[in-house]
């Protein structure tokens, strides 16, 4: 084996890798700034410098940046010479004449890579006399925090923004020790991965905003792993937490779907956890209520008993599960009121359409990707839909895509591709294909080849067209305009050159002829030989789980009401205010005897339930959620559900009535799942059970510098009270545990022995930048499977506009449509007040403006809303806020009438 | 929006840029040419007519000590405090301007007439202490020579 040496030690060459990352992989100490594994090498900071000899005679050698060498066959270098050691020494100190002396104040204190990296080199004593230099601080919205004095010019902020994530309001202003990273004036940050700054920076300059209003050291934080809520990719979390609150989300690396980076979603919406319309009690008719006298909460044994008195009763039981629900919860659901009066949640046209996507993506030659896979493809067609509004972290990853052609067109000039700047000086404009049809402009267009913005008819039928010139075989599309058949063949030929097509496609338009026309691209790219990815997006983290679990749609529930052959139901973790119209849902509720609700916060639905049981919201439970992807990964609460707050499973599995046949723990869930639906069986295996143990003992949520366990109940008692237990997961809730590493799947901290930062991820990976060290946790349950598939025919006609009417359309934001993170306050600061979305076309010829009110008849209701002009919405399309409340129950798809 | 003068001499500088993103020193320029310094107008402007962001176009303008962010008098004055100037006694002509003029550096007279400014070397170290004004270095510097210099700007 070829090898190459550090200190004197041989270690297995890797001449794709550079020195640096070779060096760290092997757990050698070496400091950095500038090298990031998701940004490659710049060389800017000096930092990582080594002594490189030529070989095993040269004894004088040269210093050399580490991170700007292949680590080829017969490289030597010392990390430990001393020359090198005194070079990074003082590169340190020249970094701190300008670096304020603010740890104790400074929220990046205590996880700081800088602080970290100077303890490292030995830099102790400072010998600059002169004034440091100040700068003036930005509002940079309301997520991240601006304190540019910290700044060491590590440049790694604006390439993280600009260069990978295409943000365009982050730079570098004016030069020498004056740099300046923000924007060329105070404004929130405009792109939506802005929240990775706050880890991407080695210092305190970017720190979390929103961590402000609850500072919490990171060694004080109780940690856990989680898998984000807030949309169906599953990018996994690690959710802090202290005195009963989450505190913050940072990123939990996982190889495959999230890498390095969350979206602003993801990371900023934990705070509605924290808010005063947090169900923390259960609430029960006022009789039962009436007995405990002084107006004391009802405990959690008392709602049950009054429940199982209910249930009793009933002439008639169902239950509506829910895609926000855990599988696990939502089994529990389907347990207690049985399979034929178990209902998904949703209304009829969606629950149509993930049972499409589900039976496209089950039984399907072409294979649903992973993050990873999608930034890796190197040509992708996205169908309809708006991946930055409704799957960001996606989006990230298919703007990394476009590099891939590019990439391989520069291999020849034989330079690595960890080059950063010798690669977009190589690359420079070239760009790998990327077609978008979508209806509106999208966050991606300017990364594009090309775009089509339609209406979702018409962009089914181009996606049709596509399929139909990949493969003949496919059905064709009649009738098809010109520009829109030849920009279908310029995308076919694109897919059909690429070594790793992919196509995109998702739920969001609630137009399922667009789901079939991605399948059949996807399909006809696999009959002709290429190895296709087809991805879909749907709106929820467990709409895959909730929709395996079969359940019939909302309309049969309210059907079943109706006739009066229920009049009980329990709704789990379900507004059905913002699945059906208002007075269906009303009419629905009247006629109940009795509604319960499971709910972590208050909502329409809510308000209107006889019996509310609180339910523990993802950061405080345990369960399993199946990713768009069909990886089914668990979570882990935080903090335990102060009684009476519980998961929602385990509510319901105290409700049913028949003791011998009710399920108390997570993992008899899981296993009652797995024997009655046999492809969800690897739910089980998403992550260890209750019992795994290393070294005798479970993983501590709490970091070993945990401090004031014995002072932080003083208020209550002098006591230490024992630290809560956790029967569900082979995590404690205490800062008692092993020490040992555990598997990804249970990781609470990145932390070593001198890595306090988040860096110290390094040190849980098989090598730098690569999968973690025994594997990445969770489990596809779906596989590509080599089986004929009949093409999709359902091809729509074209749009037509009819006059008077409009085609509503959604239009989803970010920060907004997803109903949890729509409450986090500074998620709602980033959101745009609603409004309908017009073509120029159309609001010309109804003389209306910018900020004027329109009138649309929906459902015969009139609905007035501001408007704002879309100059690339398609004539007759009338863009609504998808997922706003006041415009909630809408079937797709639907016309509107303008007024 | 640029002026038509603007326009018209940055029309002639496209062919010249294989990206239009490439123009940008050029178009500051030519905007500094026209309005005397580059306001957050000017930057918008620019980046208008580039496909660019204010924030991408002002990342350039600061970087550059001949493109001015701020408001300058009718003469710039370019005073080298580099190694060189300094060792010949550039402190000197530095405090004469503040005896005589009253500004110091980063700073216009109140007539709106001279504006100072440090800049690292102008390659003229044989003639230290020296400054630019306008397009022209005037080296071996002496309170008197500057007085002179002063006087023959307008």
């Amino acid at each position: 084996m070829p090898t190459l040496t550090i200190d004197g030690v041989a270690y297995p060459a890797e001449p794709q890798k550079n020195l640096l990352q070779v060096s760290l992989s092997h757990g050698l100490d070496l400091p950095y700034f500038c090298w990031h594994p998701a940004l490659g090498s710049v060389g800017a900071c000096r930092q990582c410098a080594v002594r490189q000899y030529r070989d095993e005679n040269d004894s004088r050698g040269q210093i050399v940046m580490a991170c700007m060498v292949p680590a080829t066959p017969g490289t030597r270098i010392a990390i430990e010479d001393e020359e090198a050691r005194l070079f990074r020494k003082s590169v340190i100190e020249w970094l701190m004449t300008n670096h304020p002396h603010d740890c104790p104040v400074c929220d990046e204190g205590g996880e700081c890579h800088l602080q970290d990296m100077t303890v490292m080199t030995g830099h102790c004593t400072r010998r600059h006399r002169f004034p440091k230099r100040t700068f003036t601080n930005q509002y940079l919205g309301p997520f991240i925090n601006h304190e540019m004095n910290r700044c060491i010019q590590c440049y790694r902020c604006v390439r993280f923004y600009r260069d990978y994530a295409g943000g365009r309001d982050l730079d570098a202003f004016a030069s020498r020790n004056h740099v300046y990273f923000g924007r060329s004036e105070d404004g929130a940050l405009e792109n939506e991965f802005s929240g990775n700054l706050i880890e991407v920076c080695p210092t305190g300059v970017f720190t979390d905003r929103t961590l402000k209003n609850h500072y919490t050291r990171k060694w004080d934080l109780q940690s856990a792993p989680s898998i984000c809520p807030h949309c169906s990719l599953g990018c996994n979390t690690l959710v802090g937490a202290r005195y009963g609150g989450v505190r913050r989300v940072l990123n939990r690396y996982h190889h495959h779907i999230n890498g390095y980076f969350l979206c602003d979603r993801g990371r900023f919406a934990y705070e509605f956890a924290n808010l005063p319309i947090r169900l923390r009690h259960p609430v029960l008719p006022r009789p039962a209520a009436a007995k405990d006298g002084a107006g004391r909460p009802p405990t959690a044994a008392e709602a049950i008993a009054a429940i199982r008195t209910r249930l009793r009763r009933s002439r008639g039981l169902i239950g509506i599960g829910s895609p926000r629900a855990s599988l696990e919860s939502n089994y529990a659901l389907r347990r207690l009121v049985g399979p034929d009066r178990y209902f998904s949640g949703l209304p009829q046209g969606e629950s149509r359409l993930i049972a499409v996507a589900l039976d496209i993506l089950r039984d399907s030659p072409a294979r649903s990707p992973s993050l990873r896979e999608i930034a890796e493809a190197d040509a992708v067609l996205v169908l309809g839909e708006d991946l930055t509004q409704t799957a960001p972290r996606m989006a990230l990853a298919v703007r990394q895509s476009i590099l891939q052609a590019p990439a391989a067109r520069v291999a020849a000039l034989n330079f690595p591709g960890w080059m950063a700047h010798a690669f977009q000086n190589a690359v420079q404009d070239d760009r790998g294909p990327l077609f978008i049809a979508s209806v509106d402009a999208t966050r991606l267009d300017d990364a594009a080849t090309a775009v089509l913005h339609a209406p979702p008819a018409d962009l089914a039928r181009f996606g049709f067209a596509v399929a139909h010139a990949i493969d003949p075989e496919a059905p064709p599309v009649p009738d098809l305009d010109p520009e829109t058949a030849d920009l279908a063949n310029r995308a076919a030929e694109a897919l059909l050159a690429a070594d790793r097509p992919l196509v995109l496609s998702g739920t969001s338009l609630h137009h399922e002829a667009l789901l079939g026309a991605a399948a059949n691209c996807g399909w006809a790219l696999c009959r002709r030989g290429r190895p296709a990815g087809l991805g879909l997006v749907v709106p929820e983290a467990n709409t895959f789980g909730a929709g395996l679990l079969g359940g019939r749609p909302l309309r049969e529930a309210y059907e079943l009401v109706e006739s009066h052959q229920a009049d009980t139901a329990v709704i789990l973790e379900n507004d059905l205010y913002r699945r059906s119209h208002g007075t269906d849902v009303d009419r629905f509720f009247d006629r109940l005897e009795t509604t319960i609700v499971l709910d972590a916060v208050q909502t329409a639905t809510t308000a209107r339930a006889d019996i509310l049981l609180p339910a523990a919201p993802a950061s405080e439970s345990q369960g399993t959620f199946i990713s768009q992807e069909g990886r089914a990964q668990r979570f882990f609460p935080v903090l335990p559900p102060t009684d009476p707050v519980a998961e929602s499973w385990r509510w319901l599995g105290h409700l049913h009535p028949d003791e011998a046949r009710a399920l108390r723990s997570q993992e008899a869930m899981l296993i009652a799942i797995a024997a009655e639906f046999p492809f969800l069986a690897g739910a089980r295996e998403a992550a260890p059970s209750a019992t795994f143990r290393l070294n005798g003992a479970a993983v501590p949520r709490s970091s070993r510098r945990f401090s004031g366990r014995t002072a932080i109940h003083a208020h209550l008692s002098v006591h230490e009270p024992k630290p809560p237990e956790d029967s569900e997961a082979p995590l404690t809730f205490s800062m008692e545990g092993t020490t040992t590493a555990p598997p990804a799947a249970l990781v609470t901290h990145y932390w070593a022995p001198g890595w306090n930062s988040v860096q110290a991820l390094n040190k849980f990976q098989d090598e730098v930048g690569g999968p973690n060290r025994g594997g990445d946790p969770g489990i596809r349950l779906i596989e590509p499977r080599n089986v004929p598939r009949a093409y999709h025919n359902a091809i729509p006609p074209a749009f037509n506009s009819r006059e008077g009417l409009c085609t509503l359309v959604p239009l989803h934001h970010s920060f907004g449509s997803e109903e949890l993170s729509r409450l986090a306050p500074a998620i709602a600061k980033r959101t745009p007040p609603a409004a309908f979305s017009l073509s120029p076309a159309d609001a010309r010829e109804r003389g209306l403006g910018e900020g004027d009110t329109l009138s649309i008849r929906i459902y015969g209701r009139p609905v007035r809303l501001p408007v704002r002009i879309h100059p690339q919405l398609p004539r007759g399309c009338v863009g609504f806020p998808a997922g706003w409340p006041d415009l909630a129950g809408i079937h797709l798809p639907t016309e509107g009438h303008f007024e | 929006m640029l002026s038509p003068a603007e326009q018209a001499a940055l029309d002639a500088e496209l062919p010249h840029y294989p990206a239009r993103r490439a123009l940008c020193i050029e178009a500051l320029k030519i905007v500094q040419h026209h309005r005397g310094w580059i306001s957050d107008e000017a930057l918008r402007d620019v980046a208008l007519a580039l496909g660019m962001t204010p924030h991408e176009v002002d990342s350039v303008a600061t970087f550059y000590n001949l493109l001015y962010r701020r408001p300058v008098g009718r003469h710039v004055l370019h005073l080298c405090d580099s190694v060189s100037c300094w060792v010949m006694g550039c402190d000197g002509i530095c405090d004469h301007f503040r005896n005589r003029l009253g500004i110091s550096f980063g700073e216009t007279t109140p007539d709106g007439r001279f504006t100072l400014l440090p800049i690292p070397c102008l390659g003229d170290c044989d003639h230290a202490p020296s400054l630019m004004a306008g397009n022209r270095i005037h080296g071996n510097l002496t309170p008197e020579k500057l007085d002179r210099l002063l006087d023959e700007l307008d």
